[in-house]
């Protein structure tokens, strides 16, 4: 797993970069207006636009990958180890498997994994920063120990030994894995913009208006760190993306389901390189390469939305 | 000769997405060596901005859309890189708000004495060591310092302490021309006072051109011989510091007036300046001030009045500024 | 000093806290991994001596014995080093395989980390310093693309490419089969020759968390007052950007190193998975593949108090870089 911190949200001190919204006065916008108005603003940035369409692509396959395969991925019907033919767009694997449509399956494993361990990895981050950054005192020292905790801790050793013990063999014990270790940057971020938050006028005076905890939380603080959240969103999503790789790579996940990770796997179990069979290795990489790319991508936009100075001119 | 001179100034922020403010529109500035200037006005009507761009600051997206600026002869608006580099040498420095934070806060103030030194030193000449100590020393001094302050770092001076370290670092090369902007705005009011003093006298001493750039009206009235107020990015009064003490002439000057009390007085009446300052995005047609002026006309409505004589100085006003005068007295500025 | 004791303290929370969490794990996981460990064991027909089976049930979760007693015998234990056997390498000690590969690691991560750091760095700085102008766009996405590439995939096509096709390199290993490892100039010249693609690998895949980091906050620093100050008082641009900007953008970029070091390990991993480095990271690779869990455990251990002893490093080395926490 490599750093994919790209333009990564502010670090403490920089948690000024956050253009305030100031207090929200009626409801909290509907959340489809909120999401329309968000995809406008991303759309706007070039990178992020490159990103957004390669997301979209990649969801376009993989929902209608039945259509789009030629063969069923497991299907072992043809010649083992031949090169790319007419029959065959991507060559057969060791095994006799159409490779091109083990591509396109594999998608959806790729996206489900990130999507969903980010958003799990994401959720954890925003219970345990918010938490923590409101509340000042003893449950935020746990709660920050515990977070410096896990981030020192070396998240793909961890997963492994996880993945490991576990032997699930489920793509959703993946997506338990990287999500549990992977929660830990976000957490801190969030944190420290909360603790920001806390103190600004407009929160203040709704402390002394008398609202309650819960709406103060969700309807002064959290609107304000949409962008804060969406980026840690996306960059969890491409970390995810590449340990769940990792993790197929090194053969702890499910051989049985397909998934770019797992045609690594296969091929460097049968040297597929050494047999001359470079497509088996370049197209899954450059696959999973270019979705993990694609959401750092989206989040250079989300990046330029909450810091005027990162900006594109 | 003028040691400034400023013509048709006109600066813009043009944002990447959004409305092109004019911030400072069509000004003229002339100042001669040793004037002690006042620059006033509400927040956003283009003071710092102006100062900004007299010293070359501006930075994007704000841009010097037009005008020229003339230092010691010298066209300086179109200078760039290394050529206004030399130029700084050559004697004009900004001195900014912050004082706390226009100090690195990794380098001592020695070294940042140093920078100043080596980065302008000529063939031959190179304040090492003692030789920088020695003068670092001497401009401490002149802003009542110790020259014990100079192995300090930043964070271990308080805000006081650090603004007379930038103003001595300002004065490192012998500017013949210094901007403050808003020097003691961050400070409280006792230090406030020791400051301005402390500008004051080095300013009769050195005999520099300072422009002091403030919302304080009551600050720059005490310091200054001479005050320009600025309204909606234009000059709209010019006038020597005692005569706008002892009534203003614009009504807007007025209205600023009235809004300071005197803590000491047994009534106090605090008056407010109702409405809002104009969209620097679109064009004015008339008088910015018109929509809140109590003295409005017709004729403040279509034509923007330009800066007429009145009294020992001047000011952009129809009713008590008659352009009529301006004709025979000397206009500056083309349109 | 304040803060130098408060780091000091942190660390020695944190050191406990990661070997509480090592002993916790196996003994937290479901369908024992004890037993799982002990009838690999059994099966590869290995001999075990009693001594060896305690030091693994201790490590993975004995059946008898409190939860203290045997938290306190893993703690004795690891002060004497004592790990255990593991089925992979039956004839020695875990200890000894582990220390037979730590060398190796350390200079393949220590030396790219130096290097990754400082040119993502230097990269970083250039970027921000000319941003918005080609040369930042071409960094950003540059650095953008580099991050995405899964580093075993990297290493398979620097394989494929480099070593195979070309064969400039060699296939894999950390020295030619048949060497024995010494200090004479020969084998060290082999050595080096066998690292520079895994760390070349690594070096690539990590670069570009320092660009970004360094990038941002340059543009954070060049807003600061003191630099526009600077440029007031007409200094030089080069000293600006350096001595003011980057020398203050640098700070928070150390701070994070840290949190950095845990993903170039992980990379490490799997680069030297690939190359069949014999560091740490591949022992790793293997443990994985013969689900031996005593050496997994052990070099979980080992990485993860490398890792904070760095980090505590790196803590001591901010205190020369950042006066202000000196005077605390």
């Amino acid at each position: 797993m490599t750093i994919v911190t790209s333009a990564p949200p502010p670090q403490v001190p920089g948690a000024e970069a956050q253009v305030p919204l100031g207090p929200t006065s009626d409801a909290i916008p509907g959340p489809l207006r909120f999401v329309g108005r968000a995809l406008r603003t991303l759309w706007s940035n070039g990178k992020a636009r490159v990103g957004l369409v390669i997301i979209a692509l990649n969801i376009l396959v993989a929902v209608f990958a039945p259509l789009i395969a030629r063969h069923s991925p497991t299907a072992t019907d043809f010649a083992p180890y031949s090169s790319p033919s007419a029959t065959n767009w991507f060559g057969t694997t060791g095994n006799g498997q159409d490779v091109f449509s083990q591509m396109v399956y594999g998608a959806r494993i790729s996206l489900l994994v990130g999507l969903g361990a980010g958003a799990l990895a994401t959720l954890v981050a925003v219970a345990i920063g918010l938490v923590a950054g409101y509340r000042p005192g003893p449950i935020d020292e746990v709660l920050s120990f515990i977070t410096n905790l896990a981030l020192v801790i070396p998240a793909l050793p961890l997963m492994i030994i996880l993945a490991a013990y576990l032997q699930g063999r489920s793509v959703w014990t993946i997506v338990l894995v990287v999500a549990f270790t992977s929660w830990a940057t976000g957490a801190r971020v969030i944190r420290s913009q909360a603790s920001t938050l806390r103190n600004r006028d407009y929160v203040t005076s709704a402390v002394f208006s008398g609202e309650r905890l819960f709406r103060i939380v969700f309807r002064e603080i959290l609107p304000n760190m949409t962008s804060l959240v969406a980026a840690s969103f996306f960059a969890a999503a491409t970390a995810a993306i590449m340990a769940e790789a990792s993790l197929e790579f090194l053969g702890l996940g499910n051989p049985s389901t397909v998934s770019w990770g797992t045609i690594l796997y296969f091929a460097e179990q049968q040297n597929a390189l050494l047999s001359g069979q470079w497509v088996l290795v370049f197209a899954p990489g450059l696959a999973i390469a270019l979705l993990a790319v694609s959401f750092t991508l989206v989040n250079f936009g989300v990046d330029a939305l909450s810091n005027p100075r990162l900006r594109e001119k | 000769m003028a040691l400034l001179e400023a013509r048709g100034v006109n600066v813009a922020y043009t944002p990447a997405r959004g409305v092109r403010i004019w911030s400072v529109r069509d000004v003229d500035v002339t100042l001669e060596q040793g004037e002690f200037v006042g620059l006033v006005g509400e927040s956003g009507c283009g003071k710092t901005t102006l100062g900004f761009a007299l010293t070359r600051m501006l930075r994007p997206p704000a841009h010097l859309e037009s005008g020229t600026i003339s230092f010691d002869g010298v066209d300086i608006s179109t200078l760039d890189g290394e050529e206004l580099r030399r130029q700084r040498r050559n004697g004009f420095a900004l001195v900014l708000q912050s004082g706390m934070n226009a100090l690195n806060p990794v380098r001592t103030v020695e070294h940042h004495f140093g920078d100043i030194f080596n980065a302008h030193a000529r063939e031959g000449e190179k304040y090492l060591g003692a030789a920088g100590r020695t003068r670092g020393a001497e401009l401490l001094d002149m802003v009542r310092l110790d020259a014990e302050v100079l192995s300090r770092y930043p964070h271990e001076l308080s805000g006081g302490m650090r603004q007379r370290v930038a103003i001595a670092l300002a004065l490192a090369l012998e500017p013949r021309f210094i901007v403050f902007d808003e020097p003691t705005t961050a400070l409280d009011v006792i230090v406030q006072g020791a400051i301005m003093q402390t500008i004051k006298d080095l300013q009769h001493d050195k005999g520099f051109t300072a422009v002091i750039i403030s919302h304080d009206l009551g600050v720059v009235l005490e310091a200054t011989s001479r005050v320009m107020v600025m309204y909606a990015g234009r000059i709209i009064e010019d006038q020597p510091s005692t005569d706008l003490a002892r009534g203003a002439h614009h009504p807007y000057t007025e209205a600023l007036l009235n809004c300071y009390a005197d803590p000491r007085a047994d009534e106090v009446r605090i008056e407010g300046i109702p409405g809002n300052p104009p969209d620097l995005s679109l064009a004015m047609a008339g008088c910015p001030y018109e929509p809140r002026c109590p003295l409005a006309v017709e004729i403040c409505k279509e034509t923007d009045p330009p800066l007429a004589p009145l009294g020992r100085g001047r000011a952009a006003c129809h009713v008590r500024a008659p352009a009529a005068r301006a004709v025979a007295a000397e206009a500056p500025g083309a349109r | 000093m304040r803060y130098l004791r408060r780091k000091v303290l942190l660390f020695l929370v944190t050191l406990w806290a990661a070997l509480t969490l090592n002993f916790a794990l196996p003994r937290l996981m479901p369908g024992s991994p004890v037993d799982a460990a002990l009838a690999k064991i059994a099966s590869t027909g290995v001999p075990v001596t009693n001594a060896e089976r305690a030091a693994i049930e201790i490590q993975l979760g004995a059946p008898h014995g409190s939860v203290i007693s045997q938290y306190w015998d893993y703690l004795t234990n690891l002060l004497h080093l004592n790990f255990g056997t593991s089925f992979s390498f039956p004839t020695e000690t875990v200890a000894q395989t582990i220390g037979k590969a730590l060398p190796w690691t350390l200079v393949l991560v220590g030396t790219t980390t130096i290097f990754a750091f400082i040119i993502g760095t230097l990269l970083g700085v250039y970027a921000g310093w000319r941003r918005g102008k080609t040369a930042d766009s071409t960094i950003t996405v540059g650095a953008t693309f580099l991050a995405a590439f899964p580093p075993f995939w990297l290493g398979l096509l620097a394989i494929y490419w480099l070593s195979y096709t070309l064969g400039w390199f060699p296939l894999k290993g950390g020295y030619s089969a048949g060497l024995t490892p010494n200090l004479s100039p020969s084998f060290l010249a082999d050595a080096f020759n066998h690292s520079v693609l895994p760390a070349l690998t690594l070096a690539i895949t990590t670069l570009s968390g320092w660009v970004f980091g360094m990038r941002n906050n340059m543009i954070n620093t060049l807003g600061e007052d003191y630099v526009t100050f600077a440029e007031a008082n007409g200094l030089r641009p080069r000293t600006v950007a350096l001595l003011y900007a980057a020398r203050n953008a640098l700070l928070p970029n150390v701070t994070a190193f840290g949190l950095s070091l845990g993903a170039i390990v992980g990379g490490s991993v799997l680069v030297e998975g690939v190359f069949s480095y014999p560091g740490l990271g591949n022992l790793l690779y293997i443990a994985v593949s013969n689900h031996d869990f005593p050496l997994m455990q052990a070099l979980f251990l080992v990485i993860t108090m490398s890792m904070l002893l760095a980090i505590f490093v790196v803590d001591l080395l901010y205190v020369r870089l950042d006066p202000r926490v000196r005077q605390q």
